[in-house]
């Protein structure tokens, strides 16, 4: 079984033909703010605008006088690719430093005056500010009605159609119990309650998926 | 009958030899298990470091200039985003600021150690240096990021991750191996060499400095070396305080990456055949490289400053 943020299809290089893919929840993402800069939300061309580094400064946004330091997480990281897709809109971001773990992403936003970055739902906490784009929330039902467009599932790939002990496991992992509980706990949404569903090419439809 | 007997019996190696042959046979083994070892990791990374040039013509030039590190992408104008130029301007500048820091301390901590007070050195500042060698990297790196970032970056400036902040974490961590190399190379400048020239009126200090280090010089450089050897490999604990970001270094508080810090956060991310993998590769033969010099080079060190008694 292999984990993956993203469709095997997104990343080059791999071949998806006897892959079977189990998509086993959805995780939002949401660009975090360091608590100085004192801002809530920030419109999608804003979003851009800092992340490409147009904008060096928060006051040109409406924050205090902090200059803005941009915080990557590392080139053909999911989180990234999410990210870059849906919330800036295919654009790159610029060149700037990389950090691998969200959790060290986590602290140095907090601890940095002007620090910005993106980590998936379930990092965020007190320590940072989360922020909403073009007023809508970072919050699970914005993501399960797809008003928040910065999601993706969490996949695991097995080759081939699971057999015995893999099987099992992978229907545990998509039974109700343990996604209402456990998963939901770690900041983690059913597939199951989205009101639409996405496929490789970002192609929506309605309906709530069955894995 | 009994000449044939015999006749066998002078012939067939008798029980000794037999172990003797077993024995050597064994050591023999072992070695040739280590050479294929060694070889197959040579050969390893250098084909597929190789293969972005020949494989996926990526030209050296590119490699070894260029400015912006994508591998997949291009640049605005028009080459391939394959420049390793800022990783390894990052690697050398971290690793000769931290040998330039260490060296006159560990110097100092030495000569202490050896010539001023020999008693005193071995019951306290040996065990605290073993102490030094004995912590993991990773502490270093976690200790570097909730203790030196922040004051790199109030006293600073900046955002506190850069090459400051790698060299100061470097510093510590090269200094227990520098040091116990000089104390090493102190201990062996013959005894009648201090005497001689004590007997000649001069002091304690003027011993030391214009005889006893003049002396150790080949062994000091060596441990100088040996430490930026380290420093030049040390991937975790760098990259935890030295930013990650991928752009020629303007100054020493803004974030910079090195070889080991790129190699450490792409690994993962990457798959294998493709071209952000081989350009990992490539980063990996440079740093093969750069170690094989550093060997060749305490070599060559140690064999030109060898005492001809």
């Amino acid at each position: 079984m292999g984990n993956s943020d993203l469709f095997a299809q997104e990343k080059a290089g791999i071949n998806p033909k006897r892959l079977v893919d189990h998509k086993i929840a959805v995780v939002g993402v949401a660009p975090i703010i360091n608590k100085d800069v004192g801002i809530h939300h920030l419109t999608t061309r804003q979003l851009i605008a800092v992340f490409t580094g147009k904008i060096r400064n928060w006051r040109q946004v409406g924050g205090r006088n902090l200059a803005i330091t941009l915080i990557n997480r590392t080139q053909g990281s999911g989180t990234r690719m999410t990210f870059e897709k849906y919330g800036l809109r295919d654009r790159q971001s610029a060149v700037a430093q990389e950090q691998d773990s969200s959790g060290t992403v986590r602290q140095i936003v907090s601890s940095t005056p002007g620090a910005v970055s993106y980590v998936s739902f379930g990092y965020i906490n007190k320590t940072v500010q989360p922020v909403s784009i073009d007023g809508v929330a970072p919050t699970e039902n914005n993501v399960k009605s797809n008003r928040w467009k910065i999601w993706s599932y969490e996949h695991i790939y097995t080759n081939g159609q699971p057999t015995g002990l893999t099987k099992k496991f992978l229907d545990y992992l998509q039974n109700d119990h343990i996604q209402k509980t456990l998963f939901n706990k770690l900041g983690y949404i059913s597939v199951k309650d989205m009101q639409y569903q996405r496929t490789w090419r970002g192609k929506l439809s309605k309906g709530s998926g069955v894995a | 009958m009994q000449n044939q007997k015999l006749a066998k019996q002078l012939f067939k190696k008798s029980k000794t030899a037999r172990y003797e042959r077993f024995g050597r046979l064994l050591c023999f083994s072992a070695l040739v298990m280590i050479m294929a070892i060694v070889i197959g990791i040579i050969v390893f990374i250098a084909t597929k470091g190789m293969s972005t040039f020949l494989k996926d013509h990526i030209s050296v030039r590119d490699f070894f200039t260029g400015t912006l590190w994508n591998p997949g992408t291009k640049t605005p104008s028009g080459h391939a985003a394959v420049g390793a130029l800022p990783m390894i301007v990052g690697s050398f500048l971290v690793t000769i600021l931290a040998a330039i820091i260490s060296t006159p301390f560990a110097i100092g901590t030495a000569v202490y150690m050896t010539e001023i007070s020999p008693k005193r050195g071995a019951k306290i500042l040996q065990p605290v240096t073993e102490l030094l060698v004995g912590i993991p990297s990773v502490v270093y790196g976690f200790i570097g990021l909730s203790v030196v970032v922040p004051f790199v970056r109030n006293v600073f400036g900046g955002s506190g991750f850069g090459i400051l902040s790698g060299t100061f974490v470097l510093f510590v961590m090269i200094l227990p191996t520098i040091v116990s190399m000089t104390v090493d190379s102190l201990k062996s400048v013959p005894t009648y060499y201090r005497q001689a020239s004590q007997a000649l009126g001069a002091t304690k200090w003027q011993t030391i400095w214009k005889v006893v280090l003049r002396a150790a010089t080949p062994g000091i450089l060596t441990a100088i070396v040996f430490g930026m050897a380290r420093a030049f490999g040390e991937a975790l604990a760098v990259q935890m305080v030295i930013g990650n970001a991928s752009l020629m270094p303007h100054n020493l508080i803004s974030p910079a990456s090195t070889l080991t810090s790129v190699l450490t956060a792409g690994m993962g991310n990457t798959v294998m055949g493709s071209l952000q993998n081989d350009a990992l590769w490539s980063l990996a033969l440079v740093l093969l490289v750069m170690s094989l010099f550093f060997n060749l080079l305490v070599h060559f060190i140690g064999r030109k400053g060898a005492f001809s008694k």
